[in-house]
């Protein structure tokens, strides 16, 4: 677990917690005696996407027979992360918020995080936005399924590198599925 | 399920307790039920007249306002706001300035405070009296109580098309204050309609309160325990109504609600009659602070003259500011990296989070409750699909 500092004048600081330990550590703020972080009011996704790491490395080489200290960059690409964050309230105590923060391994592959939901039911609508718009898996979600976006819709919308399609038209529509078995039923009646 | 899988109605044979074949009808209500005020569906099962199993649909009004936010200045994105809950847009712009103020660490002066107060007690005001209006409609009392809300809706649209332009879509608030004065006289105006409003509250009242139709088809309908409203997240009048003590113009104390005095009304039953009810003891309130904020306002500048609006870049870092909009916590999340635009905007809609519990409400009552219920629960399909 990590304070998360935040650089603007609001100073509300987050809490990035393990996936691993998520749901111990929610149920602890929602039972606390002195906590009781009952209402979960704001479930939000972001998209890190990886960046290209150049760190100047000093490395001895020999130059002309000469050992010298060569400065070198070195180039590696970060993996980025898709991120949850928690907005807690308490209703009973009357303060907040606390927020908590959940991070993916990467942006690709791994990209699950464990659901909140069964902890506060707040959450419900807001992870499975998540699902549809950045494409976080949350295990342990009662009915995760697109949202927002129609089923048939393949990208996550809401990532930085989403590229829009060039003509909104050519997208797969509910409304093809229609117009194939209207034509199959067409066709079957021996109309042209 | 897409719209254009699921048949609009289908039967799924079903063994009853007794022995006979009973039957389960699936339905789809929507999406363009005169109930649901814009585009929304819902899969419901049903048993007779009874519900089974309902489960809202929407999405089709989606346009996805976050990621254009994130494309636009912070400016860009103001008249965005308007369109989310078309029906209180000046509250949306309050939200939205309250979290880029945050963002920011701006002032906003005395003057402007009380302007943000009486416009949006003024938008409170309205929705509340429409939502009842809408409810009634949706019993089935078409015509007369709508009617009358609209009556007064309108004399409070007047006020805000001489103060912003415009008399849905207002674009009014700004990031360290407000965009103009009050017009010459519109004070005096406003004073008035405020003043006349309790003469609609009791008529309406009386004309609806105790009325046998209502109580019958309200009482015990829709019944929300408290601890699961809580923990869905549910907020607003809907909230209120269930007995739970949770306001965030008290919480909070945003702008400059510490200094009026009003109560903050709660239901017994969480049921549909107490969120109407709610809703009426809510405007009186609302009236109470409407009068002190229009004794009270002082002179001076209505924007913070630091501020800069154009090119505005507010240090990296985030913020979540929150209001109680009429329909309950509306909130911004925020996260600048220094650039012009938000990296990340984020819009928490109450109407969204308050449909979590309809499946709750809904269930084991008829078919014709579900309508009500629906109405009783305050919903903008703008601001749940964005």
């Amino acid at each position: 677990m990590e304070i998360l500092l935040n650089g603007s004048p609001s100073g509300q600081l987050s809490l990035l917690i393990d996936p691993e330990h998520a749901l111990a550590v929610a149920k602890f703020l929602r039972d606390a005696e002195h906590l009781r972080f009952d209402y979960c009011s704001n479930v939000t996704g972001i998209d890190w996407p990886g960046k290209e790491i150049s760190v100047t490395v000093k490395t001895k080489k020999i130059v002309d027979g000469v050992e010298q200290e060569v400065e070198e960059i070195q180039k590696s690409q970060s993996a980025g992360c898709l991120e949850a964050v928690y907005h807690l309230y308490s209703m009973e105590k009357k303060h907040g918020p606390v927020i908590l923060r959940m991070r993916t391994e990467n942006r690709t592959d791994r990209v699950s995080l464990p659901s909140l939901t069964p902890i506060w039911r707040g959450a419900e609508f807001q992870e499975r936005e998540i699902f549809d718009l950045y494409g976080v898996v949350f295990d342990g979600h009662p009915d995760l399924r697109r949202i927002l976006m129609w089923d048939g819709f393949e990208d996550h919308p809401m990532r930085k590198d989403y590229v829009e399609p060039d003509d909104y038209e050519y997208e797969p529509t509910a409304h093809d599925e229609v117009l194939q078995k209207a034509k199959r039923h067409l066709n079957r009646a021996g109309w042209p | 399920m897409s719209a254009a899988t699921l048949p609009a109605v289908h039967l799924t044979p079903k063994p009853s307790i007794d022995g006979s074949e009973g039957q389960l009808l699936e339905v789809s209500m929507g999406p363009q039920h005169p109930s649901t005020h814009g585009v929304f569906r819902m899969d419901v099962v049903l048993d007779g007249e009874q519900v089974v199993k309902l489960k809202p649909v929407f999405g089709y009004l989606h346009r996805n306002h976050e990621k254009i936010a994130e494309q636009e200045t912070y400016l860009g994105s103001m008249p965005y706001t308007d369109r989310l809950d078309y029906f209180c847009s000046i509250t949306n712009n309050w939200a939205y300035a309250l979290a880029v103020e945050k963002l920011a660490g701006i002032q906003v002066p005395e003057r402007a405070e009380y302007i943000r107060i009486i416009t949006g007690e003024l938008t409170r005001l309205q929705n509340h009296a429409c939502l009842i209006g809408f409810l009634m409609q949706d019993m089935g009392a078409s015509g007369t109580p709508l009617m009358y809300a609209f009556r007064e809706r309108e004399k409070i649209l007047d006020l805000l098309e001489a103060l912003t332009g415009s008399r849905m879509m207002c674009n009014y608030m700004r990031f360290g204050g407000c965009r103009v004065d009050f017009p010459t006289g519109w004070l005096q105006q406003a004073q008035k309609v405020v003043e006349a409003f309790p003469r609609f509250l009791d008529e309406y009242e009386r004309l609806l309160a105790e009325n046998e139709i209502l109580m019958a088809r309200t009482q015990g309908i829709g019944v929300l325990p408290k601890e699961l409203a809580v923990n869905a997240g549910v907020t607003g009048p809907m909230l209120r109504a269930c007995g739970v003590n949770y306001d965030i113009r008290k919480v909070d104390k945003y702008g400059i609600y510490d200094r009026f005095s009003f109560r903050v009304p709660l239901g017994e039953h969480g049921d549909v009659y107490d969120r109407y009810m709610i809703r009426l003891l809510e405007m009186r309130e609302s009236v109470k602070i409407l009068q002190e904020a229009i004794r009270d306002i002082p002179s001076g500048a209505i924007m913070d003259a630091k501020t800069k609006i154009r090119g505005f870049r507010p240090k990296a870092g985030e913020a979540y500011g929150r209001i109680e909009a009429p329909k309950g916590e509306l909130g911004f999340y925020l996260i600048s990296d220094g650039s012009p635009n938000p990296y990340r905007y984020r819009v928490r809609p109450p109407s969204l989070i308050n449909l979590t519990v309809l499946e709750d409400m809904c269930l084991s009552h008829n078919v014709a409750d579900v309508v009500v219920i629906l109405g009783s629960v305050d919903i903008v399909l703008g601001e749940v699909d964005r």
